[in-house]
């Protein structure tokens, strides 16, 4: 029950649900080395790892391949960021494996912001065409290990872009280097604001 | 922000299911003496480590009977009330009530603590109270020490403001610059080591210099400080340098360093330092000696420092068992004095009350800080670190953590981008302390 996978199709499904989960399990849960690591992100990164913005993301419901692979990556400095390139040196991979845990098993809770919402029906179209594939669900299922979009920071998925597209940080799928590519080819800066006010509605 | 409501109703829907649900499944474990057969907690102190511990604990066991009292109605962040004093935010942004704690099921009582009994383990309150208890967690924060520099005294403070307890302070600290001439001098005392928040400082003295350069542009920061170094000074000075002319002759920063302030005059605002120095000043701004908060060296909890010894590993008192004290009271070098650390503490010592209630074994603890300094328009930068137990003492975890890159490694997007990673810190710490 705690490992289910599915994001939230309603927001007060969420309510109930968690709910639920909480009451089975929290106790124990909460005392082990897992829950030790994560109360230190968590300062950061939001309760449960759902960020109240606005530009570090939000980590709960992450899959424990893509945390994983999200930390390895900070600490041999191969994805830019000017904290947790210092942070994640600070820890095992037996850490990030604990760490990955216990996220792993929170819900990821789509965090509705600021949004122009023509634009973002333009920029569900945008997504349709050039993200879904890889991106499940508005990029809110953890299990298609694309990372979180639809109710993520702003600012941090704008940052990621920019990094991307600046070549600081290395696509880890080529088919993501083409997609965001054509999307600006075609669409220009607007497309790529229209995109992210989609993400901002929180909407699937 | 509909959905932030939503994510409040799922924590308050929760509690309650927790609060519930737990009841059976936590009756037969409990083996209080007495409480009737529940674990009895009693926090000293409702700022960021003391609120971090009572959410902390009743996660850990949403059936513990957990109190904490706290003197003053609602907080006020010290963290971030620097863009309070410069007029970039609303003191509101800052203020905290304990009602999100009270909402998880913590006994929230405002009233001063005037003694702690650790041999007959309870707590007396100034409002004629008693509080007994099986684990006592004591966070008084920090006592300003007016009397290190003469002429200043609480009294004092209400002209001539610390601002480093926030609230009211903060307030008079404004209002003094928001009222002051163009052309004025803004000097600040700055604090021997160890105090409160070491950068907390020289980001006043930035965002001071920002306001000043938008808005009373031939004024002038001074800062008198007893020490030789400060905590990011070469992130800092480089910041000043390109922003406000610091080391030119137009500087608009100036930094005195080993020459702490003795005296100061309240009636002119002028200040000597040690080497016979005198400077007066249009603001004047005292941040005094600090020791642990007042509560804690009336419990016998310091040591000669003034400050509190404990066990690294689970933050118990060495001086008085079952009493365990966090945040800036503590000794917990290399963990500084700061919100983030406090919180980071507060879990860890949960953990550690919760595990000597239950007669588990402590698990391997974990700490982290990260800490931002706003220093201009569009630029923050940062001191992080992962702090671990090793050889019966916290360390730094090696070759992790450290200051935001300067010198060749300097990138004004990731320092535009630090400031907006310092409200997210600010948002998301303050929702994991108090909500």
């Amino acid at each position: 029950m705690i490992n289910t996978k599915k994001p939230f199709l309603k927001k007060w499904m969420g309510v109930v649900l968690a709910g639920g989960l909480m009451a089975s399990g929290m106790a124990q849960a909460e005392f082990d080395r897992s829950t030790m690591l994560a109360n230190t992100c968590v300062g950061c990164h939001g309760i449960n790892g759902i960020s109240d913005g606005p530009a570090i993301p939000s980590i709960g419901g992450m899959s424990e391949e893509y945390f994983i692979n999200s930390m390895k990556e900070f600490r041999a400095g191969e994805r830019p960021n000017t904290i947790m390139t210092r942070l994640a040196k600070g820890y095992t991979d037996q850490d990030i494996e604990d760490m990955a845990k216990y996220f792993a098993k929170q819900k990821y809770v789509q965090v509705e912001q600021a949004h122009d919402r023509q634009a973002a029906q333009l920029g569900q179209r945008l997504h349709n065409t050039f993200c879904d594939r890889c991106h499940d669900a508005a990029g809110t299922n953890p299990e298609d290990e694309a990372g979180f979009l639809s109710g993520q920071m702003r600012a941090y998925l704008e940052y990621s872009l920019q990094d991307y597209l600046s070549g600081e940080r290395e696509y880890k799928e080529s088919r993501m280097k083409r997609e965001l590519e054509s999307l600006i080819n075609r669409h220009g800066d607007a497309g790529v604001q229209q995109l992210l006010d989609y993400y901002a509605s929180g909407k699937e | 922000m509909k959905l932030n409501m939503t994510r409040r109703n799922l924590l308050k829907a929760s509690a309650v299911s927790v609060a519930a649900g737990s009841m059976a499944s936590f009756s037969g474990l409990a083996s209080a003496h007495n409480h009737g057969g529940k674990h009895k907690v009693v926090i000293v102190g409702g700022g960021i480590a003391g609120a971090t511990a009572a959410k902390s604990l009743k996660r850990l066991d949403p059936n513990m009977d957990v109190t904490l009292i706290e003197a003053g109605a609602d907080y006020h962040t010290c963290f971030m009330s620097n863009e309070v004093i410069n007029g970039d935010r609303d003191i509101k942004t800052i203020r905290f009530t304990l009602d999100g704690l009270k909402k998880q099921g913590i006994n929230v009582v405002i009233d001063e603590v005037t003694g702690i009994d650790a041999k007959g383990k309870k707590v007396s309150t100034k409002g004629g109270k008693s509080f007994g208890y099986d684990r006592c967690i004591v966070a008084p924060g920090v006592e300003l020490n007016y009397s290190a520099i003469q002429g200043y005294s609480a009294e004092v403070a209400k002209t001539i403001p610390h601002a480093w307890k926030a609230g009211e302070q903060t307030a008079i600290l404004r209002d003094q610059l928001a009222a002051m001439k163009d052309g004025g001098t803004y000097v600040l005392v700055c604090p021997p080591n160890p105090f409160r928040c070491p950068p907390g400082p020289y980001e006043r003295a930035s965002l001071v210099a920002k306001y000043f350069k938008d808005n009373k542009p031939k004024s002038k920061v001074i800062l008198l400080d007893p020490k030789p170094a400060f905590s990011k000074k070469g992130l800092f000075e480089d910041a000043w340098k390109r922003h406000y002319g610091y080391g030119s002759a137009n500087a608009m920063i100036e930094w005195h360093g080993e020459d702490g302030v003795v005296s100061v005059d309240p009636k002119t605002k002028t200040v000597t330092t040690a080497k016979g120095k005198t400077v007066k000043a249009d603001v004047l701004n005292i941040v005094p000696p600090q020791k642990a908060g007042k509560i804690a060296q009336i419990a016998g909890l310091t040591n000669d420092s003034g400050w509190c010894p404990i066990q690294g590993k689970t933050f118990e008192s060495t001086i008085h068992k079952d009493v365990y004290v966090i945040g800036d009271a503590a000794i917990a070098a290399p963990l500084p004095k700061s919100g983030y650390a406090a919180n980071s503490e507060a879990k860890v010592a949960a953990v550690a009350v919760y595990a000597s209630l239950t007669g588990k074994s402590m698990i391997e603890p974990s700490w982290v800080n990260t800490c931002y300094s706003i220093v201009a328009h569009d630029e923050a930068i940062s001191v992080a670190a992962v702090y671990a137990y090793e050889g019966d003492k916290i360390i730094s975890v090696p070759n992790s953590g450290g200051l935001t890159p300067g010198g060749d490694g300097f990138n004004a997007e990731h320092r535009k981008r630090e400031v907006q990673y310092a409200y997210s810190w600010f948002n998301n710490i303050v929702a994991d302390t108090f909500k």
